[in-house]
């Protein structure tokens, strides 16, 4: 299959990788517009991690290819595929424990990133202003100076997805983004990615099929590596295919 | 500069940690030591140069090298081919068969001067070789190593390794090395004695003085962005990359800034001492290097120096009196630190002496308001 | 440097000097055992494994001064016995070690390096204040001595077959314990996610303590065989500690066939390069060529691609 140029932010077309032998991800295809918030679901060993990992550089592809607004991301750099443009959210949050908030945004904002450059990095009253502004948008203004291992769980998942926001990345990707959370949380962070979603296209992983319906435009179902389905939330809820395999009767 | 304050570079406490080591290394000790003890303090200094670099290294960067010795040893020979050189001189060598070269490669029939000694007849060349060689050397390894994403304890039996190849090929190849005696009879440095008493206090406060640079320059780094970055990544090493750092990149930089470090720490001891020799190279002196960077505290630069001076001295005064419990008590210091104090003299510090002397200072200049919190790093270490 | 022999010269000599790097094969691949052992599994570097090696030679020393004075008649037969003691002690004091020490460690393996570093001065020193600091030697049993005549100019070792047949036979036992016994199978458990080994009733504790025992204990074996080839003193095993280590990376850390591959490989090239070059040469080139081999492929020789 010879990968076509198309007007997707995102193009996944034959993609395929194998730990000896066994296939996580077989043969998948999928397409994701500018703006659209895609939530992929699935019962775990599904691949839904993985293809995150395929499409920020963290795993080497076996085949297929992956165009980022018509960029190839299979040879790239995870460097240079964040430089590109892609964000990405771990399952555990990742934040660093030992910095302040504020100095977790500031390793993540989006300039030094080469040695001399953070030599020379300072920390410029546009940078300050920057962080605040986005440790507003994740809640966290209060706590700008508290050590960030001293947060809820909940918290540090804001924390993570403010360190993409401050990248501004056109494509975020998070791996469960609400796990932890208790329900007023989950009600936060829905408000604050469909706000995100507004000037960002994401990819979200999801297990809660509440959160799901409340944030997705479109949603796409692995199961064994391969594309189960792929519709509007209310189609997928209704597939039986899904249910077998997946939500359950 | 990259801060915006004086404050951002160095917060009060570092301020006044510097400034009390500079004040015991500056004054006390030159008033109360004889020349020969201040000599022996001077070469401990010489250590803490590598355990300054090990801090970064190891402490900020989580890079364990085992193999510091082979870079304070290239400095170290790089400074004595020089002076070796030097002292070699046509007339002072017109007993030997092939005048002009150093005695030892006389003894061992060679004839000629081997081509990598020809460049240490300049001392401009051999002063910058004392940070280039072992810094171009550390970074052909962390370039081999960290873009493959090796390290932790692989990297650590690397270099345990590349110690121990370094250690025996200067034994074995004795014509060209010196071998097992190393590089000895240093006499002048561009026709000056290098063996007075005169000269030895000289040394002291140059050491002194470049110990500072080291100091500082390391300040630097610990506290821009390089050093944040550094923390960040000894948990969360993904979440760096995908933040769109190359991480080798920035190990490399540290390791290479310890081996340059260890360099000049090496260069300092042929000077005080007027030798270099293999002893200084292979495992066991390396594994000792780490050793005075984790007694004085793996994330404290200052505490390096103290930690070097510490071991060094206990080491003399409990070797010289007591040979035989020394082995048992330098082993049980080690385990010692490791299960009670992993953040060493420095980590005592701060847990009970750091807060009282906060408030005091704070009561005599005022508050001192700073957006980091990396001054008191209490809980940093994870290895 | 080969064009000085003849074809069949050289044939002999590869065999010779292979045939003479039997022993020190056969104490890599105990030395490295048990290492792939404490390092490969259980990620503990012990600085200190020359140590409890040179504790298997000290005893061997002792059994055969033992058997001299009091059992002469008997003195042909003091290595067998002086094996199990060997094995006993070392991994007696392992089993010390682990309860004193490893265990508080095994968050931080950086700080098992310094803190078993300590130790390692510590039995040296032990050693020094209890046997001297002079080098002491056993005599070889008669039957171990001699060499059987395979040709013309080869000859083989016996006591360099019978070391030979020691390492394969404790690989052989270790393999079996590892992969075929319920207890090789708590030690992967626990290896690999502790919390959840615990969680299902293994004694991860005890698991512990005898996994680095059994480690020891195979030095100690090793120390054995060591006394045939050098001479015992305080400092000897600490020698030792660089190869072991690169033996056990090389081989793929977590994989027994890939040790004694990487054993066989290492102490081969050495004892048959020393034939041309020398000693000290030898072991920098062996090395050396070990060394950049990592760093080209640093997962070692024999490695599995597995999940993230």
């Amino acid at each position: 299959m010879s990968p076509t140029n198309t007007d997707f932010i995102l193009a996944v077309e034959g993609l395929t990788v194998s730990f000896d032998g066994f296939k996580a991800v077989n043969d998948l295809n999928f397409y994701v517009d500018k703006n659209e918030i895609r939530v992929v679901i699935g019962p775990n060993g599904a691949g839904k991690t993985t293809v995150l990992d395929l499409i920020c550089g963290r795993t080497q592809a076996t085949s297929g290819s992956i165009k980022f607004k018509n960029r190839e991301l299979t040879r790239m750099s995870e460097p240079n595929i964040v430089k590109a443009g892609v964000g990405r959210k771990f399952q555990n949050p990742s934040v660093y424990t030992d910095l302040t908030v504020f100095e977790n945004l500031e390793i993540s904002y989006p300039s030094g990133r080469s040695v001399f450059g953070c030599l020379a990095f300072k920390r410029s009253p546009e940078v300050i202003a920057r962080i605040e502004e986005v440790a507003e948008r994740i809640f966290l203004s209060d706590q700008l100076y508290t050590q960030a291992d001293l947060l809820s769980h909940g918290q540090k998942q804001w924390l993570e997805i403010g360190m993409l926001l401050i990248q501004k990345p056109e494509l975020l990707m998070l791996d469960e983004p609400v796990a932890g959370m208790s329900v007023a949380e989950r009600r936060q962070t829905a408000v604050l990615l469909r706000e995100i979603a507004k000037e960002h296209t994401m990819i979200v992983i999801e297990h809660d099929m509440q959160f799901v319906a409340e944030i997705a435009h479109k949603v796409t179902v692995l199961h064994q590596g391969r594309i189960l389905a792929e519709g509007s939330p209310d189609k997928v809820k209704h597939d039986p295919k899904v249910i077998e395999v997946y939500l359950g009767h | 500069m990259p801060f915006n304050t004086f404050k951002e570079y160095m917060s009060r406490q570092d301020v006044l940690a510097f400034a009390v080591l500079a004040l015991l290394l500056l004054v006390v000790f030159p008033l109360s030591l004889d020349i020969l003890r201040l000599n022996q303090v001077g070469k401990f200094l010489s250590f803490a140069f590598v355990a300054v670099g090990l801090v970064l290294c190891w402490g900020y960067g989580g890079i364990l090298s085992l193999g510091q010795g082979v870079f304070y040893g290239l400095g170290g020979y790089a400074m004595a081919m020089y002076l070796k050189l030097e002292a070699s001189s046509p007339e002072n060598t017109s007993i030997q068969s092939t005048p002009g070269i150093p005695d030892f490669m006389d003894w061992n029939r060679i004839t000629e001067l081997p081509w990598f000694w020809v460049p240490f007849n300049s001392l401009t060349v051999a002063l910058i070789a004392i940070v280039v060689v072992p810094a171009v050397f550390a970074y052909l390894i962390g370039f081999a190593m960290f873009k493959r994403r090796v390290s932790g304890v692989y990297f650590a039996i690397i270099t345990q390794s590349i110690a121990a190849i370094m250690t025996i090929l200067i034994i074995g190849q004795q014509g060209l090395t010196g071998g097992v005696n190393g590089i000895t009879d240093l006499r002048t440095l561009k026709g000056w004695e290098i063996n007075t008493d005169f000269a030895s206090y000289v040394f002291y406060f140059v050491c002194v003085a470049m110990l500072f640079v080291c100091l500082f320059i390391a300040q630097f780094i610990r506290m821009s962005k390089v050093g944040k970055i550094l923390i960040a990544m000894r948990g969360q090493e993904d979440r760096v990359r995908f933040s769109g750092y190359d991480i080798a990149n920035f190990k490399i930089f540290v390791f290479c800034v310890g081996a340059a470090f260890a360099g000049i720490g090496g260069a300092m001891f042929t000077l005080q001492e007027g030798f270099m020799s293999p002893s200084f190279v292979g495992i066991v002196p390396s594994i000792e290097m780490v050793i005075f960077c984790a007694v004085g505290g793996r994330l404290s630069l200052p505490g390096a120096v103290y930690g070097a001076l510490l071991v060094n001295i206990a080491k003399t005064t409990f070797g010289e009196a007591f040979p035989q419990l020394w082995l048992f008590a330098m082993g049980l210091i080690f385990i010692g630190v490791v299960l009670a104090l992993p953040n060493g003299v420095a980590g005592v510090y701060n847990t009970f002496f750091a807060r009282p002397v906060d408030a005091l200072m704070a009561r005599v200049l005022g508050r001192d308001k700073t957006r980091n919190t990396l001054t008191v790093p209490e809980q940093g270490v994870t290895s | 440097m080969f064009s000085d022999f003849t074809t069949a010269e050289l044939g002999a000599i590869f065999a010779m000097q292979g045939f003479a790097g039997l022993i020190l094969f056969a104490v890599f691949v105990l030395m490295a055992l048990g290492l792939a052992i404490i390092f490969g599994q259980m990620k503990v570097i012990n600085m200190a494994h020359g140590e409890f090696m040179i504790l298997g030679a000290y005893v061997t020393y002792v059994t055969s001064n033992m058997f001299a004075s009091h059992i002469p008649d008997f003195f042909g037969y003091y290595f067998l016995v002086a094996i199990v003691l060997a094995f006993l002690a070392a991994g007696a004091l392992g089993a010390l070690v682990e309860w004193g020490m490893i265990r508080f460690l095994y968050k931080r393996p950086l700080d098992t390096l310094l803190a078993t570093w300590g130790l390692s001065l510590i039995l040296q020193q032990t050693y020094r204040s209890v046997f001297g600091a002079r080098e002491v030697g056993v005599v070889t049993p008669e039957w171990l001595d001699g060499s059987y005549r395979l040709t013309d100019m080869i000859e083989v070792p016996i006591n360099g077959m019978f070391v030979m047949a020691i390492a394969v036979m404790a690989t052989i036992a270790v393999a079996l314990l590892m992969y075929r016994s319920s207890w090789g199978k708590q030690v992967r458990a626990v290896v690999q996610n502790r919390p959840m080994a615990g969680a299902v009733g293994i004694n991860t504790a005890r698991v512990d303590r005898m996994t680095f025992a059994l480690g020891c204990g195979i030095a100690g074996i090793a120390g054995s065989a060591f006394t045939m080839i050098g001479s015992t003193g305080p400092t000897a095993g600490q020698a030792y500690i660089v190869d072991t280590f690169l033996v056990v990376v090389f081989g793929g850390a977590a994989s027994l066939m890939g040790t004694v591959a990487s054993a066989f490989t290492i102490s081969q090239s050495q004892s048959i390069l020393e034939f041309f070059m020398g000693g000290s040469m030898a072991k920098v080139l062996t090395l050396l060529t070990v060394v950049v081999i990592l760093m080209l492929r640093p997962q070692g020789l024999f490695t599995l691609k597995v999940r993230r």
